[in-house]
């Protein structure tokens, strides 16, 4: 598959959040701000692609010749863990500034599924090192925009007057339904 | 009997507490894929929460993460393996999502909040309920999702290769207006649970009002 067109879908018509449902969790606890919504969805790139070049060679080089890709859900979890683990320890000691914005968000990733379900999703689909470099880095900047792009809307809608019932996260799953009607419109395109 | 009422509705881990998003909005286009995961979900709860539940003075409370991950982890894989020899082409449809029950919110949830602390037994009890809670959650929405969106039910369709017959109905007559396609698209997912939430809060604020 051609680079630019696989960033395309992965970016925009199979929006990992909007069509394939992954990082619902965070999409919808992290989103009622915007500043905390981009720290999210920064963390998250970060993790993403470096999980998914790890694991790539992991399966290539270990599960595959040693056959044993039934253990790649383990695996994978595992390498996340301990990067998301890897990743906080560093920001702590180099990059001070960056660590106390991120905070909170950095170990949350772990049980994040966005982040497994791209690194299983690359491997699901046999992507070459290249294909899993650009798949993973599209749908990661998907998510960190479609989770800014959503809290800009929900910090609008904080002023709203909506329904009582439809207070907090109903009106938000409204909101996501006409996101995810506009973004399946690119598909055309 | 209330009680279990009580924890099926009104702690309803997904229209509640709104844990466990993706599966639920991923595969629910059909029934009949719905209630699969449910089942295999509950499966796994039960299981990985028992045996944490037995194991709970063993572990040390600083790897608690990681060994209840790994835990939960190696039922996952059990179930997908299993799933792959008998059920091949249900394991296609569910995919990926079957594997993300791994980073599933409730199970890491009970399992830390619940199985930790309690013994076997209670553990038992509690798990079986929340999986219960959210398999019906699951073909709640299936159900709803597959009536509007194409106008039949699957009871059993994929499931055939193991029982035999084969169970697919019409609902209703069509009409201009429905089925309406975009309920099974990944759009109408969102519109259905907001819905199904707003509506969990109504009955929840009666329930306040009468007490």
């Amino acid at each position: 598959m051609n680079l630019i067109s696989l960033f395309i879908i992965s970016l925009l018509t199979e929006n990992i959040v909007l069509t394939k449902f992954l990082g619902m969790c965070p999409f919808f606890g992290t989103s009622k701000n915007k500043n905390n919504a981009l720290s999210m969805g920064i963390s998250v790139m970060i993790v993403v692609v470096l999980a998914s070049l790890i694991t790539y060679f992991i399966n290539n080089y270990i599960l595959i010749p040693t056959e044993t890709t039934y253990l790649k859900t383990i695996i994978f979890i595992l390498v996340i863990s301990c990067l998301v683990q890897l990743v906080e320890i560093i920001l702590k000691q180099k990059f001070k500034g960056v660590y106390n914005s991120l905070g909170i968000y950095l170990p949350l990733i772990t049980t994040n599924c966005a982040v497994l379900g791209i690194v299983l999703l690359s491997s699901n689909n046999d992507y070459s090192l290249l294909e899993t470099l650009v798949y993973s880095v599209g749908s990661s900047l998907g998510f960190t925009l479609v989770i800014y792009v959503f809290s800009s809307i929900r910090e609008r809608l904080e002023t709203c007057n909506v329904p009582k019932n439809f207070k907090g996260y109903p009106i938000a799953f409204i909101t996501a339904f006409i996101m995810a009607l506009v973004f399946a419109r690119y598909v055309g395109v | 009997m209330r009680k279990v009422f009580k924890k099926l509705i009104y702690e309803n881990p997904l229209f509640v507490l709104l844990l466990g998003l993706c599966p639920a909005l991923a595969v629910t286009t059909n029934f009949e894929s719905a209630y699969i995961m449910g089942i295999c979900f509950t499966i796994v709860i039960i299981l990985s929460n028992v045996v944490i539940s037995l194991f709970r003075k063993l572990i040390p409370e600083n790897v608690q993460i990681p060994t209840f991950i790994l835990i939960i982890g190696t039922f996952v894989t059990i179930i997908e393996i299993l799933l792959n020899r008998f059920l091949p082409d249900l394991s296609n449809k569910l995919g990926v999502y079957l594997s993300l029950i791994v980073v599933n919110c409730i199970v890491l949830g009970r399992a830390l909040s619940f199985a930790s602390k309690n013994s076997v037994l209670c553990t038992l009890k509690d798990s079986s309920l929340t999986g219960i809670g959210y398999t019906l959650a699951l073909m709640l929405i299936g159900a709803i999702r597959e009536i509007l969106g194409t106008n039949t039910i699957t009871f059993m369709n994929s499931l055939s290769s193991i029982t035999g017959f084969r169970a697919v109905y019409k609902v209703y007559p069509d009409f201009s207006l429905l089925p309406n396609p975009i309920f099974s698209s990944p759009a109408g997912a969102f519109l259905i649970l907001g819905l199904l939430i707003a509506l969990f809060n109504y009955l929840k604020g009666d329930r306040h009002e009468s007490n």
